[in-house]
């Protein structure tokens, strides 16, 4: 057993011989994961990351899944935790996509370099045979050194050989130079483990100082090698016996092209809307909020609290009163937030699986360029239109400390959450098309400006673009519940217990009459700039709480034209509700969060203002 | 010439990668100084996909302008 002492910060039994899952991105993992431990799954959050490590039993073993990585190294959170679980397992099951060779053999032969106990499932065999590719297998076998069993693991084949064959995994054959070799044997005699002293000799600055070792500088040199010895496997065992396009590559490249792509990609953001705006923020929630939640569970649980606590306690106002943890958080979880994030999720997992997501990264590269963001951003801003708390969350797959801060400032800002679009949407409808296009202008402007802006001010440089695009492929409805189910899960496991402070810390302002005060104070502002009347002042308050209270608050006030306008312009741009705030704080501490913050007050009141000058 | 250059449809060898985090990405990717690839589209003002076998990667308009390339015609080696 080596290096076990990595793997103290998640819970497995440290006696059995653990079975490491390690594949590229989508190459379909998960799928032999599931087939191999079948029951007895155990899922724990790697401490500091939003990852996630499945773990199981088979036969005498324990396995442990991977997040999906191109290379073994410490890049980014990925790597880290892929590297961690590989650096402690006993035998390596890689799974290899048949179709990418060049590129999955890479991890492979890094695998192998390792001196792990390797065995390899060459997935996706009839995507390649469909293709016109034709794979010597004996000569792959050879060339590498270990056993190479074929598989669809889609269609279940070859899983059962998989799983009776994992006790042959074998060390095989290496790319490293006789001098590269010496040089390990150096190291290893302070690791006493080749595993780790590759990495160091590859300059991975973490696994050296483990070891109180400085890192080495030959990953270049390694690599290159490396990747010589995986192109000449390749050109050995492979031959194209047709050059056929598939119907996907066809569809592939009519999503790029920005002439057929973009107007493929407006209707598919249209019906996203007519799916998470209409039918699951207004029909769906219309049942679980309201019916479900305030209707049946919230009389319910006022009754039975109020029988140990008196509703007018402090106490009982914290539980179960306008803003109790065991009322309104209940409710907006579950009945309001659970909806709308399972159903952005559903929909961002088929977006995943079918390979179009890298796509629209490509097609909308550009125009994030001048915001200071490269096409990925585009997944947290797509998200904030469900929830910004979940979209901050997400913001972590970004490049660079820079890009974070510019896109948590975005979604606080300017990108309206789909709770609150809703109550939007009705308020804005009737006043006509004049005031809608004002409204969607503002807001972009704002967007734009602000971006822009914080482009220019930020120092250090934002990330460029470079991802992998997959084949475009049908999804599989399982893999996609499965996804959209662990998401949910996630989400709702982090914020709840955000939402529940915020709660409270809310009810302990309006308790203490700090609520009441700050209404007072802003009352002038709001009457003067805005040209709003007093009562306004409330939507806004409550908006800090939850930015559709805010919204719905203006309805039952009675507003000009020109008002309505002005409000929800103030209301959108205006600071994010408290459980966004709190993941703020999280994500990049407390002063950055403060400043986006005030940034959003100042934003809000300013444009709120110039509009109200204007029209 | 740079990558950023390139037309829609060419052939292309890679001949620098200046940045050393990207190099070793790409070349983890499959891509090297040296591989031959071609352009498979080319998004105006936005990112150049190329393609080698069957990966696909999409690259940054800014990166593409750093990284040195050179046609590559049949019978030229």
């Amino acid at each position: 057993m080596q290096s076990c002492h990595k793997l103290d910060k998640i819970n497995i039994d440290e006696s059995k011989e653990k079975v490491v899952l390690v594949g590229n991105p989508n190459v379909g993992k998960s799928i032999f994961f599931n087939y191999l431990t079948d029951s007895y799954v155990s899922v724990s959050n790697y401490p500091g990351t939003t990852l996630d490590i499945s773990s199981g039993e088979f036969k005498d073993y324990i396995v442990l899944d991977t997040p999906g990585v191109y290379g073994v190294s410490s890049f980014n959170d990925e790597e880290k935790v892929a590297r961690d679980i590989i650096l402690s397992a006993d035998i390596i099951v890689n799974i290899v996509d048949a179709v990418h060779l060049e590129r999955d053999l890479f991890l492979t032969q890094q695998l192998i370099d390792m001196d792990k106990k390797v065995i390899v499932a060459l997935n996706m065999m009839d995507e390649a045979r469909s293709r016109g590719l034709e794979i010597d297998l004996e000569k792959l076998k050879e060339d590498l050194g270990v056993e190479v069993i074929p598989t669809v693991a889609v269609d279940n084949k070859g899983l059962a050989m998989l799983s009776d064959t994992i006790h042959n995994a074998k060390k095989g054959n290496k790319s490293l130079s006789s001098e590269m070799e010496e040089r390990l044997e150096d190291i290893s005699e302070k690791t006493e483990n080749n595993a780790d002293s590759l990495l160091i000799l590859e300059g991975d600055q973490y696994v050296a100082s483990h070891f109180n070792l400085e890192a080495l500088d030959f990953r270049e040199e390694i690599y290159n090698k490396r990747r010589n010895r995986v192109n000449n496997i390749v050109e050995n065992i492979l031959t194209k016996v047709e050059n056929n396009n598939s119907i996907g590559d066809k569809i592939g490249s009519l999503l790029l092209k920005p002439l057929t792509g973009i107007p493929i990609l407006l209707v598919i953001l249209y019906f996203l809307y007519q799916f998470i705006g209409v039918f699951v923020a207004q029909t769906l929630v219309g049942i679980t909020e309201e019916t479900i939640m305030i209707g049946m569970y919230e009389p319910f649980i006022i009754d039975l609290v109020s029988n140990f606590v008196s509703t007018n306690s402090l106490l009982g106002k914290i539980l179960i009163g306008e803003f109790g943890v065991l009322t309104m958080t209940v409710t907006y979880i579950f009945g309001l937030l659970l909806p709308l994030v399972a159903g952005f999720y559903f929909f961002l997992a088929i977006l995943e699986d079918s390979g179009y997501m890298p796509r629209i990264a490509a097609l909308v590269d550009r125009g994030l360029n001048y915001l200071g963001l490269n096409g990925r951003a585009i997944i947290p801003m797509l998200l904030g239109f469900g929830c910004v708390t979940m979209a901050t969350v997400t913001t972590r797959l970004l490049g660079s400390k820079r890009e974070k801060i510019i896109a948590i400032f975005l979604l606080g800002l300017a990108i309206p959450c789909s709770a609150q679009l809703g109550v939007i949407a009705g308020l804005i409808a009737p006043l006509g098309l004049k005031y809608f296009i004002i409204y969607v202008i503002t807001i972009f402007a704002v967007y734009a400006i602000a971006g822009t802006f914080l482009n220019k001010v930020l120092p250090g440089k934002s990330t460029d673009l470079l991802i992998d695009l997959p084949p475009v492929r049908l999804p599989r409805l399982k893999n996609i519940l499965r996804k959209t189910y662990l998401k949910s899960k996630y989400f709702i496991f982090e914020a709840g217990p955000i939402f529940a402070m915020g709660a409270i810390g809310i009810t302990l302002l309006k308790e203490g009459g700090i609520l009441y005060w700050i209404q007072e104070k802003v009352a002038p502002f709001i009457v003067g700039w805005l040209k709003l009347p007093k009562e306004t002042t409330e939507a806004f308050i409550m908006g800090i709480i939850r930015r559709d209270f805010g919204a719905a608050g203006l309805n039952s006030l009675a507003l000009t034209s020109d008002q309505t306008l002005v409000s929800l312009i103030v209301i959108t741009l205006f600071v994010p509700c408290i459980a966004a705030m709190l993941v703020m704080i999280k994500e990049q501490g407390f002063k950055q969060a403060l400043m986006v913050w005030l940034g959003s007050w100042f934003a809000a009141f300013a444009v709120g203002g110039i509009v109200a000058l204007f029209i | 010439m740079t990558l950023a250059e390139i037309q829609k449809g060419k052939d292309f060898k890679v001949k620098n990668i200046p940045d050393d985090m990207i190099r070793i990405q790409t070349l983890r990717m499959g891509i090297s100084e040296g591989s031959k690839l071609n352009c498979n589209e080319k998004i105006p003002g936005g990112p150049v996909i190329v393609k080698h076998n069957y990966q696909e990667i999409a690259i940054g308009r800014r990166l593409a302008e750093d990284i040195q390339i050179e046609l590559f015609t049949e019978g030229s080696d």
